[in-house]
């Protein structure tokens, strides 16, 4: 069997050319951020990327999920360093609006192309591209710019919008611990868009804290079965910082 | 100038709505104060997006913060009996197949149709829609807090909204610092004032008519 253990962050994230697009897992705190492996895609610098993404690399606006408000790093490294060309996500702008972020001052110079997704729909269409499906329907948005352009029908009583699965060349996504199979199980908020894109994209890389022989954890507590993960690959965690 | 109910004060009012046993979303800004303000006697189980059911208060000491329990709004939360993990697609199960029954969130504007508008506003460019569409469209009931005017003193209960919607006739009641406000098929009806204000006061800060409630009574705080 293929070995899935990479040996550090720049080897899992070697591969990744131009144009790739690739989807980067968390809400946006430091313990459910893929911040090593975003670090090594920097470093690797692939360019003309399209990235799907809760938050356009805004979680250090507030210094948030970081204890003590130290900052951490988030996809806003890969905006400063014009590595994108494209955010699909819910939260592209600075939580805070008197210090805007890398990607609304480039969005709004016109040097980046936005497409807004609600965050239920944004997730929602990351789960159909995993689980097979095309496209589905939703409520939300009806009234909204989000409608614009799209197929709307009636259904159940309500309006409601077509939506289709948003598929990736690459996901990279945080977990707790993985088994060498490359089962993954997590800790607290890390679930978030970590265990949804898991599924959805080609090729998907976790960062966790620690990596184990298959069989030293619980079968009954894995989150995301082994077959969806290519590759894995141990970095610090924050209480390890 | 008559004295306005301050954020902490909205915030207690709001949590007066929350029936025991209420799953409720709390949105950023003055609805997450009201967690704060559970009456004594009922138990709530708050929700966070980003995947967390019955998760407790602010730790008292730093020491006792833990970066994997923060919520949506990025404040650390402690453990607490009965509290669940789960990913975004199940948060979003629970937000959009209507099994929250409650979220408060803050609003730019909002209409006596219920429209809201509260992601963003023209000369801005860009905005966060997050999972205000989402809350805003699924939760079983709307709740809003909010300041009744802008800092500047422009009206927020307007007939229309002119700013981006984030979803249309979703707003069930309205909490501001001078007045409680129920959307109803008929239009907005007033039903509490602050201490010290007549309807016609706050109607002189909202533009569309206000029904005056049969028990018109002063927000009981």
């Amino acid at each position: 069997m293929k070995n899935k253990v990479y040996a550090t962050c720049s080897d899992a994230v070697a591969d990744i050319p131009d144009g790739a697009v690739i989807m980067v897992g968390g809400f946006g705190h430091a313990a459910d951020k893929p911040q090593n492996l975003i670090t090594a895609l920097r470093d690797h610098g692939a360019r003309d990327l399209t990235l799907i993404m809760n938050g356009a690399g805004v979680s250090g606006s507030l210094g948030i999920g970081s204890l003590g408000g130290v900052p951490f790093t988030d996809e806003e490294i890969l905006i400063e360093n014009g590595q994108v060309r494209k955010a699909i996500c819910s939260v592209p702008a600075s939580l805070v609006m008197s210090k805007p972020g890398a990607f609304e001052k480039r969005y709004l110079a016109g040097e980046v192309e936005l497409e807004y997704v609600p965050q239920g729909t944004l997730v929602e269409r990351i789960r159909a591209a995993g689980a097979g499906i095309g496209a589905f329907y939703t409520p939300t948005g009806v009234g909204t710019l989000i409608e614009e352009g799209k197929e709307k029908r009636v259904l159940d009583g309500r309006e409601m919008l077509l939506e289709y699965a948003l598929h990736a060349d690459y996901a990279l996504i945080r977990a707790y611990r993985a088994d060498t199979m490359g089962n993954l199980i997590y800790r607290g908020i890390m679930r978030s868009f970590n265990a949804v894109m898991a599924p959805a994209a080609k090729i998907v890389v976790a960062e966790v804290e620690d990596i184990v022989e298959a069989g030293e954890f619980d079968p009954e507590i894995v989150v995301t079965p082994g077959i969806f993960i290519d590759r894995i690959v141990a970095a610090p965690g924050e209480d390890k910082k | 100038m008559k004295e306005r109910l301050d954020r902490q004060t909205i915030a207690l009012r709001v949590a007066k709505e929350f029936p025991d046993g209420a799953v409720v979303n709390l949105g950023a800004g003055i609805p997450t104060l009201a967690a704060n303000f559970v009456p004594e006697g009922r138990t709530v189980i708050f929700h966070a997006e980003n995947g967390v059911l019955g998760f407790g208060g602010v730790p008292e000491k730093t020491e006792d913060e833990n970066p994997y329990y923060l919520g949506a709004n990025g404040l650390p939360f402690s453990a607490q009996p009965g509290m669940s993990f789960f990913h975004h697609a199940d948060s979003f199960t629970m937000i959009r197949g209507r099994h929250i029954d409650i979220t408060v969130l803050g609003a730019l504007q909002v209409s006596e149709h219920g429209d809201l508008a509260n992601w963003t506003f023209p000369e801005r460019g860009i905005g966060n829609i997050g999972g205000a569409m989402d809350l805003a469209s699924g939760c079983a009931s709307v709740i809003i807090a909010m300041e009744h005017v802008t800092p500047k003193g422009q009206l927020k209960i307007l007939n229309n909204c002119s700013y981006p919607l984030t979803a249309t006739g979703c707003v069930d009641r309205i909490f501001t610092d001078i007045a409680v406000i129920q959307v109803t098929p008929e239009g907005l009806v007033l039903k509490e004032t602050a201490p010290g204000w007549t309807p016609e006061e706050v109607q002189s800060y909202t533009e569309p008519k206000l029904i005056l409630a049969p028990d018109l009574r002063e927000i009981e705080l």
